[in-house]
């Protein structure tokens, strides 16, 4: 496992252990419909050996495909995964060097109370839809600061409300969910986060719903937070140029592994990984086109989880892929600025920087 | 002008306050507030504008999810503003919408074939076995694997079930499609993927659309126009290239130089 806090030793510095360190984790997910010769539902492993440390004051982007396991690795981490259908079939989680993860019996107890937060990807899945913004801001306020009366409470939701960037919130903290809109909810759900002031906040497609205006807002607040606090981030994203800006450290994900991680500068300016490589080509502005024009998708699809490849798991869509990488999983390997999982990386990256044809 | 497939004069949609005290005066927040646009048949339509400023309230006052409070919607010539549920249905067919929340607007108890068949049998289109077949089509439009028929929306990550919601809307190859933030969920390799099958869809079938969207260099990619909303109102609409090189509006301006760049 890499660690994340030497890399930058200015803030490290700071508080040099790990926040959140997550190790081998694997999330597994039930099939019903499939049993074994005993009766028992068959299970799949969506999220395979996943290991990354975030120290405090720190920022780890996590990306990849749509369906890759961002949002299960998120789940896992704060114990939300909707078991017993998908479930945490491997791995330690520890936050502050105490087990959080529901694979220890004694973490469950120790999660409760802890200081973490999350900003989920659906935001009507996680607000109550009967009751008024301001009762569910004020409850968490109740529930981390318990000696703020009333009045206090009131007053701190508005203000919450406010640093988001909700136009006049002392009209809109009677309003119940629905009568705000998209970007507004997801900004709700930021607020109710921010309001347990966490060490450590899971941010989970957190600006998906805003516009650029209102997503420069909060992510500066947010570094605000972090800088006043020492607030360890996860920052999931598909957004590869907001994860630039906010992230020290960048981790991708494809199908469920890691295939790649490395600190920020270097994952853009050098980036090692096949998969990597294309997504950074596929932003729009990499490549200037004529409106209403094809944009070049990178083709194939992700493999599906009851018919993962045993070997490399990116092989049906890669350019680069031979026999080797059909048969064998390529293991995540370190390098100076940070570790890749593919066989061929060394050629591959020789080969891109001296121009020779790819042909490995 | 008159040949617009869409047009719309005047649109209000304006939701209700609560009074705070008995004898205050009845109130209303303006959403959308006096808005007139047109939309050709094949042509796309791009509406930006910054969270909150009413974008989703102006395409569900345009298809009569929440009714007008004044203006009128002429579709094909005739002005759906004042239907009922009912008279709206045939309507509908050529008029689907792409939601910005899939999770609200995905029916949870259902599985994916029979929320993807339920247009068709409103509509009655086809018997059982063209139905499944349809199904199985519309899966792989959007990028699904055909085990997904069998799952619920609460099975499936973020960006798959904006998918369904997709393949949803385009199952009846409507004439007019709104689609509310259609991609902003999903990563660059899925966005392109979908942009290029409604791109697809748009030449086979001189599919119309209105593409609401905060994201300007997604707008600008797939519209002929764009107009920009700010507090309920147009406030500067033209071609989608001089929108992006010349903007006139202080908002648009703002949003361009916004978006974020990758920090080196
Ligand atoms: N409750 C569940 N039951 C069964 N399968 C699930 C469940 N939740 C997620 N999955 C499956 O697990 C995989 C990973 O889902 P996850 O939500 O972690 O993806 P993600 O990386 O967050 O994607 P996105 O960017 O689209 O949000 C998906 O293929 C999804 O279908
Ligand atoms: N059902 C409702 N009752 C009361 N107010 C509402 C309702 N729905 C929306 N609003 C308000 O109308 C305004 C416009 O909302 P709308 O959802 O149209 O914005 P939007 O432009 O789509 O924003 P976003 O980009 O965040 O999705 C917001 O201020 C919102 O709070
Ligand atoms: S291991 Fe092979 S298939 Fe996998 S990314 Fe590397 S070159 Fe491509
Ligand atoms: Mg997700
Ligand atoms: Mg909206």
């Amino acid at each position: 496992m890499s660690s994340i806090v030497n890399r930058s030793p200015e803030k490290a510095q700071a508080k040099p252990d790990a926040c959140l360190s997550v190790s081998r984790l694997c999330v597994s997910i039930r099939d019903p419909e499939q049993r074994d010769t005993k009766g028992r539902p068959l299970s799949s492993e969506m999220v395979s050996d996943v290991s990354f440390t975030i120290a405090a004051g720190q920022t780890l982007g996590l990306v990849g495909e749509s369906g890759c396991g961002k949002s299960l690795t998120a789940m896992a981490i704060v114990d939300l995964l909707p078991k017993p259908q998908v479930y945490q079939s491997g791995g330690e989680i520890s936050f502050n060097g105490q087990r959080i993860d529901s694979n220890d019996p004694k973490a469950l107890k120790a999660l409760r109370g802890k200081k973490v937060a999350v900003i989920f990807q659906d935001p009507m899945t996680a607000l109550n839809p009967v009751q008024r913004t301001g009762q569910q801001i004020e409850e968490v306020l109740k529930l981390h600061f318990p000696k703020m009366d009333k009045s206090q409470r009131r007053q701190r939701s508005i203000q919450l409300l406010n640093d988001v960037g909700i136009p006049s919130p002392e009209n809109r903290i009677d309003a119940y969910p629905h009568q705000f809109s998209g970007g507004m909810r997801q900004r709700l759900m930021i607020a109710m986060a921010l309001a347990g002031e966490p060490d450590l906040l899971i941010a989970d497609e957190p600006t998906t719903a805003l516009d650029v205006t209102i997503q420069a807002q909060i992510v500066a607040l947010l570094k605000k937070l972090q800088q006043e606090r020492n607030m360890a981030m996860l920052f999931i994203t598909h957004d590869l140029a907001l994860v630039s800006q906010v992230s020290d450290h960048v981790v991708v994900m494809y199908a469920g592994k890691i295939v790649e991680q490395q600190d920020v500068p270097h994952i853009f300016s050098q980036p090692r990984h096949p998969y990597t490589k294309g997504l950074i080509a596929a932003l729009p502005a990499a490549v200037a086109r004529a409106p209403k024009t094809k944009l070049d998708a990178m083709p194939g699809q992700v493999p599906s989880i009851d018919a993962m490849p045993t070997g490399c798991r990116f092989a049906n869509r890669c350019e680069y892929a031979n026999e080797r990488c059909e048969q064998e999983a390529p293991e995540l390997t370190a390098h100076e600025t940070g570790e890749i999982s593919c066989h061929h990386w060394q050629t591959i990256n020789e080969a891109s920087t001296s121009g020779v044809s790819k042909n490995v | 002008m008159s040949d617009a497939l869409l047009e719309v004069k005047e649109l209000h949609l304006h939701y209700p306050l609560k009074k705070r005290h008995l004898l205050d005066k009845p109130s209303a927040f303006k959403a959308v507030n006096g808005v007139s646009l047109f939309v050709n048949p094949g042509e796309t339509l791009g509406l930006v504008g910054e969270s909150g400023c009413g974008k989703s309230s102006l395409g569900k006052a345009i298809l009569n999810l929440q009714t007008p409070t004044a203006g009128e919607v002429w579709f094909q010539k005739t002005d759906i503003s004042k239907l009922s549920n009912r008279e709206m249905r045939p309507i509908r067919r050529d008029l689907q919408m792409i939601f910005q929340d899939p999770y609200e607007s995905l029916n949870s108890r259902h599985t994916v074939s029979s929320i993807l068949e339920e247009p068709l049998i409103i509509h009655s289109l086809g018997d059982r076995n063209q139905r499944r077949k349809t199904v199985s089509a519309l899966l792989d439009q959007v990028g699904l694997p055909q085990s997904a028929a069998n799952k619920y929306p609460h099975e499936f990550s973020g960006g798959q079930r904006q998918r369904i919601g997709i393949a949803r809307a385009i199952a009846l190859q409507p004439k007019l499609l709104i689609c509310d933030e259609p991609v902003s969920a999903l990563d660059v390799s899925v966005q392109a993927q979908i942009l290029n099958l409604l791109m697809d869809i748009q030449q086979d079938m001189g599919l119309a659309m209105l593409f609401i969207s905060h994201d300007l260099s997604v707008v600008r990619h797939m519209s002929d126009r764009i107009a920009v909303m700010h507090q309920g109102q147009i406030v500067e609409t033209g071609n989608a290239e001089d929108i992006y090189c010349q903007p006139q509006h202080d908002y648009t301006r703002l949003l361009l130089d916004s978006i974020p760049q990758i920090a080196q």
